[in-house]
């Protein structure tokens, strides 16, 4: 057991330095599961703990980074009408992808985990895990082409405001991942709206723009490439006349399903190969996801039942109505396109933010497919409404709560 | 809501009539709208009447869950889960949330004897007892099984006896001069106290609680909720028996009333004369058939419960068959105590015989043996037990308290387990479980229904803040919101905690809450911390 003694040698004391401490307990513990026994209470334990869940959420998500890595790549050679078959040019596209990914995850990473542990050394207690979900969803609700010092600004205000001024993991009202892409979305307008975001790596998206490319480009990867023999980035690369790089939701407002579908076909929209945030795009492996999240009942399948409930209810009405293009889409084609059903998997169900009775779930999910529909169809501005109508509800949801336990204690106090 | 019902029904009649007046609409399109009004208006009627019903039913107070007195029928009434053929007669809950712990150990076999010396009985055991109590004996002194041993001081009527004759050989003091335990050297064959006992039949209440609290009686009974030994003076309004334990490694009822029956029938009618109530028995329909003494006994309401742990637990019948109201008091008692309180009645004697089961992994033979009240653990375990770096727990895993090799049983306890301690750093344990563990999470695996863990004491993971919500629901077979009944112990808010029904648990009902807890929250002390200032209060 050289490796646990190894460990233990290296231990900072805890009252000289805090902050290396907090750093070396959350380290140790991710190591080893501590050797604390019960005391007072039940005498065995769930070999469940915050750890394993957190980490069930994150692998869950896993197929969706893979995609939205190489997705990034994909679109950025697609807008130059280069490699248009989705595994041509695979190393490129990789290459691109990873370019673009590994720095918004590591500066997710760093500077929510930074935070965490900051104030978990100021409090005297051990890190909590939450940041693992959190700092692995954003990456992939974030557009490709997000400057880095908008994610470093955006995850701080989070961090800072959405949860350590709340108490900590357990105690934030909103959803930290959706409060930091909020903050982008209110923030800095211009930058992540219209169609100018969803596509990476060109100076900007309209006919002509020459491609952006940097040293990991045109210094580490190409001359990786050539001595491999392969195709390289070309410097010369332009976006094609006419391009415009607009969302299926954006060309649905447009002109309806008809208009999306003269751009996208059905089975790429399902697959995943469109513009969109990076890990949003492909329906099947988020659908894979929330089968491992709803199998090993780490999430509510209530709360996504009834978001699903409140989509279909909704669309039905609004495919009544029909005035407009956009609301003849019917549900099924609401499903295709944007990010409901990321949504759904990984962001509406955050236990602590979620509504915590089971009757109070299904009502959470309905008013979030309802309230996520109205924006994404009716609001001119963006057509998005996930974010929306989740952080709206995340505030509602302790209001569920207290008429769902409000009529168990009337059912109490009318049986005495 | 029926009313509503009503006024929309006639504004839609108006409607269709004025639109008939002007002409238009085939005939066939108002004489079905007006068959669906009236339709609806029988309909709104009738769920007025089934309403008037209800209501005048609960205030005779005959409503309870299993009762319709509604109109309508009740959609459970479709979907009634069925019966096992043996269960006959009484109610039957069928209950779905719980989680089995299916642990290695489980005690075989038919009782046989422990050769037990030592015994001690412990005020520390009653909860609310004052720390020094007055103490009847001195070390030295020879004593009957039933004579007295000590009394509170605040309620000197209640008497607390010897479950065995034999000499006092020490006076365990505690903290601040308390008394922690009063510890007997057994006879090798025990004699007993002979009293005359009343005639239940014909004596007054009065005469009989008072036989009752002075010949150690009074303390086998346990009074719901804050689970202390009654007031003499109280008056339940009803008394539950469990004759089941779905507990881990729990002792099987059958093996322990085995040659009881009798006394068991005597302490049952005793009971009877204590309540205005019913005195009701929880019986075990999840499969194995229940001993005649339970199936068969008399003067009792039965009522049948399937389903996972806590399907067993008093506190679950209590709240599915007539939950505790307002300020009322339940008393529940085990089957052992009931039996001993049969036994007074029969023989005049004090027999606090107990059959134990020894349970868990370490133990060589897992088993059943017959003693008394109190016996000392490590006489209990002589030559049974396997390894170091052991923890016995006197009751099962979830509940029982942490014993050393030198303590003795508590004092309504009749099972005893050894269990390894968990004192072991794990190479990523939390992402890669090496040992099979119990479970109730999707990502352990299960093993199937059949296997038996070897469970130790390990925490699997550290203390964290609260965050996954659903859980504790989803162990606990009420109508209560567990995670929110904590919520409001926290912030101390009675109105609340009262409100969320904090009165009908006890630390048994929450006891699988706190072992599921993924966020390891000391769930049954913060339940406890409830109870208490609850009762503060009332």
């Amino acid at each position: 057991m050289g490796l646990i003694d190894f460990l233990k040698s290296i231990e900072p004391d805890k009252k000289k330095s805090p902050l290396l401490h907090t750093a070396y307990d959350a380290f140790f513990t991710f190591a080893y599961a501590p050797d604390t026994v019960t005391k007072g209470g039940t005498h065995i334990k769930d070999g469940m703990d915050l750890k394993r869940l957190m980490v069930t959420v994150v692998i869950a998500m896993q197929l969706c980074y893979l995609f939205g890595t190489y997705n990034i790549g994909h679109q950025h050679f697609v807008a130059a009408g280069e490699y248009l078959g989705f595994i041509e040019g695979f190393h490129l596209k990789l290459a691109h992808g990873l370019i673009k990914l590994l720095p918004i995850y590591i500066v997710s990473m760093a500077v929510g985990l930074g935070i965490e542990f900051y104030f978990a050394a100021k409090k005297g207690h051990a890190v909590e895990e939450g940041y693992l979900v959190t700092g692995a969803l954003i990456p992939l609700i974030m557009p490709p082409d997000l400057p880095l010092w908008i994610l470093t600004l955006s995850i701080v205000f989070a961090v800072i405001i959405g949860k350590e001024a709340f108490g900590g993991t357990g105690m934030n009202i909103w959803n930290i991942a959706l409060l930091s892409r909020v903050f982008v979305f209110f923030a800095y307008p211009l930058t992540i709206a219209g169609d100018q975001c969803w596509i990476s790596g060109y100076e900007k998206i309209s006919g002509g723009a020459s491609a952006d490319y940097g040293w990991f480009h045109t210094g580490f990867f190409n001359t990786l490439f050539e001595w491999m023999g392969l195709n390289t980035f070309n410097t010369a690369t332009t976006v094609v006349d006419g391009f415009s790089g607009a969302t299926p939701l954006a060309l649905a407002y447009e002109g309806g399903w008809e208009k999306v579908t003269s751009v996208f076909s059905e089975g790429q929209m399902i697959w995943g190969a469109i513009p969109g945030s990076i890990g949003e795009t492909n329906k099947v492996f988020i659908v894979i996801g929330a089968l491992i999240l709803i199998l090993t009942r780490v999430a509510s399948w209530r709360i996504m039942a009834g978001m699903l409930v409140g989509l279909i209810g909704t669309t039905w009405i609004l495919n009544a109505l029909g005035s407009t293009p956009f609301m003849t889409v019917t549900w099924t084609q609401h499903l295709m396109m944007g990010s409901f059903l990321f949504a759904m998997a990984f962001m509406a169900t955050d236990p602590v933010t979620a509504s915590s009775t089971d009757k109070g779930k299904w009502v959470y999910g309905i008013l979030i497919g309802f309230i996520g529909i109205i924006i994404r169809v009716m609001n001119p501005a963006y057509p998005e409404g996930w974010m929306l109508a989740i952080l709206l509800l995340n505030t509602f949801a302790p209001t569920i709560d207290y008429f769902v336990i409000e009529s168990n204690i009337k059912k109490r106090f009318s049986r005495a | 809501m029926n009313k509503l019902k009503l006024t929309l029904s006639l504004a839609l009649l108006t409607n269709i009539l004025s639109a008939q007046s002007q002409g238009s609409g085939s005939n066939l399109l108002f004489y079905g709208i007006v068959a669906v009004c009236a339709v609806l208006v029988v309909w709104a009627m009738l769920g007025l009447t089934g309403n008037l019903l209800k209501i005048e039913a609960s205030k005779y107070g005959i409503d309870n869950e299993t009762s319709n007195f509604g109109v309508f029928p009740d959609l459970r009434d479709f979907i009634k889960p069925k019966r096992p053929s043996f269960a006959t007669g009484g109610t039957y809950h069928s209950l779905k949330k719980g989680f089995d712990i299916s642990l290695e150990g489980k005690a075989e076999g038919d009782a046989t004897h422990a050769g037990v010396s030592r015994f001690a009985i412990r005020p520390g055991d009653f909860r609310g007892m004052s720390p020094i109590p007055k103490v009847e004996v001195e070390v030295g002194s020879e004593i009957k099984a039933g004579d007295v041993l000590f009394y509170d001081k605040k309620r000197p009527e209640i008497q607390y006896v010897s479950p065995v004759s034999g000499e006092i050989v020490e006076i365990r003091r505690g903290e601040k001069r308390s008394i922690a335990e009063i510890v007997i050297l057994a006879d090798k064959d025990i004699k007993y106290k002979k009293v005359s006992t009343p005639d239940i039949n014909s004596c007054e209440r009065t005469e009989l609680v008072g036989f009752m609290t002075s010949n150690g009686l009074w303390p086998l009974i346990n009074e719901r909720p804050f689970d202390v030994v009654p007031l003499p003076e109280t008056i339940p309004s009803n008394i539950f028996i469990s004759t089941f334990d779905t507990a881990p490694l729990a002792p099987d009822s059958n093996v322990i009333i085995a040659g009881n029956e009798a006394a068991f029938q005597q302490g049952l009618n005793v009971l009877g004369k204590l309540t205005t109530g019913h005195v009701h028995l929880g019986i075990d329909a999840r499969g194995n058939v229940p001993s005649p003494a339970f199936t068969g006994a008399s003067g009792v309401e039965k009522h049948w419960f399937s389903g996972p742990h806590p399907a067993g637990n008093v506190g679950i019948h209590i709240h599915h068959v007539s939950p505790i109201k307002g300020h009322n008091k339940v008393w529940t008692l085990g089957v052992q105590e009931v039996v001993t309180i049969g036994k007074m009645f029969n023989t005049g004697e004090y027999h606090a015989d107990r059959v134990v089961a020894l349970t868990g992994a370490e133990l060589v033979s897992p088993k059943y043996v017959r003693t008394f009240q109190g016996a000392s653990l490590a006489d209990l375990l002589k030559d049974n037990v396997n390894g170091e770096n052991l923890r016995v727990v006197s009751g099962d895993v979830l509940t029982g308290k942490q014993e050393s090799m030198e303590g003795f049983l508590g004092f309504r306890d009749d099972q005893v387990t050894v269990l390894k301690e968990g004192n072991y750093y794990e190479l990523f344990g939390w992402l890669l479980p090496l040992a099979p563990r119990p479970s109730v999470s999707g990502t352990i695996p299960s093993y199937g229904k059949d296997y038996k863990f070897e469970a130790d004491t390990n925490t699997h993971g550290e203390k964290r803040a609260f965050v996954v919500t659903g859980q504790y629901e989803s162990v606990l077979p009420m109508d209560i919101f567990p995670q929110h009944v904590m919520k409001a112990i926290i912030t101390n808010n009675i109105e609340r905690m009262e409100g969320l029904g904090l009165a009908e648990l006890s630390e048994e009902d929450v006891a699988l809450c706190e072992f599921v807890c993924t966020s390891k929250n000391p769930v049954q002390s913060i339940l406890r911390q409830g109870l208490e200032s609850l009762k503060e209060q009332s």
